[in-house]
């Protein structure tokens, strides 16, 4: 499958999905103008990684930062990742990140995927 | 020239750190974010009220990106409007102002009126609701969420304020405090 590697920018994250390596990552800053734009891609990819998806999949968040449109998109990206077989969360938050830590458990609350939880 | 030394004695009266008057783009919100950081780490602000400084401005940047109104295209640019962050000793306040058209003055007010009776459950449980509703994104962009989450990481109610303008239009002014004191804000 392709390999979409998108470097981040000052206001969108870095992205990784990366099948042959399970590599499957979003980190940074999410506060772009349109972010219906910037996720499409990774939703699609993931709508097709879901037909042939490798045996266990985690695919990771280490975000910074995203504004309230791009949690709407990340809401979306989930609820794609709920129909891949053996996939698992994994949130990263910044030790003393509250916030990002309760957008992790309120994310894990509105879809059907396991969540674990790490610290940076 | 005067109202230069006016000016500047008003903003060291009102501790304000950054104001910008113009017109709103992407590039001027990330530019009005990495000044008020560059502000904020140079006397070592703690990471959370950083966290939560930033969170609010980009929402309230971004509604004036996407929503304000111009009094007036070929004066001033398209989505002209103001943006102010002070910093007082206990805590930071950011306010932003524009023009919105007269008719959608009830349902802002009313939305905005409506945040302010929640507690911190209740806000929690209006961003979920919200967020998993069906409407995708509006066609502007926006989830619907930004007051909302304004509000949950202020942890202080919003103060908003409504002067009429014209027969068309309603200057719409909000003023958000962000608490620099460990353990305050919440309700």
């Amino acid at each position: 499958m392709e390999i979409t590697n998108i470097p981040g920018t000052e206001d969108t994250p870095q992205v990784v999905l990366n099948k042959a390596d399970g590599v499957f990552e979003i980190s940074g800053r999410s506060l772009p103008e349109d972010a219906a734009e910037f996720y499409e891609p990774i939703i699609s990819w993931i709508e097709q990684y879901e037909k042939q998806p490798n045996p266990t999949t985690s695919f990771m968040f280490k975000l910074e930062y995203f504004n309230t449109a791009s949690s709407k998109l990340i809401l979306d990206v989930l609820s794609a990742l709920e129909a891949v077989s053996g996939v698992k969360i994994v949130w990263y938050y910044h030790e003393d990140d509250e916030d990002m830590e309760e957008a992790g458990q309120e994310f894990s609350e509105l879809v059907d995927v396991p969540f674990e939880f790490k610290t940076y | 020239m005067k109202y230069i030394y006016d000016l500047h004695k008003t903003m060291l009266r009102q501790n304000l750190i950054l104001v910008y008057e113009g017109e709103f783009t992407q590039e001027v919100t990330k530019s009005v974010l990495a000044m008020a950081e560059r502000n904020m780490d140079s006397f070592g602000e703690d990471s959370s009220v950083k966290r939560k400084v930033f969170n609010v401005m980009v929402e309230c940047l971004q509604n004036i990106c996407k929503h304000a109104e111009s009094f007036d295209v070929e004066t001033y640019g398209k989505n002209n409007a103001i943006f102010m962050i002070g910093k007082y000793d206990e805590a930071y306040v950011i306010t932003s102002g524009n023009a919105m058209p007269n008719e959608k003055v009830p349902s802002i007010s009313r939305k905005l009126e409506e945040i302010n009776l929640l507690d911190k459950e209740g806000l929690k449980e209006l961003y979920k609701s919200i967020i998993k509703g069906s409407d995708g994104l509006s066609p502007k962009g926006g989830a619907g969420l930004g007051f909302v989450d304004m509000a949950r990481k202020s942890g202080q109610k919003l103060r908003f304020d409504f002067e009429p303008i014209d027969e068309h239009l309603t200057f719409f002014s909000l003023k958000l405090t962000i608490s620099r004191v460990k353990g305050a804000g919440g309700d």
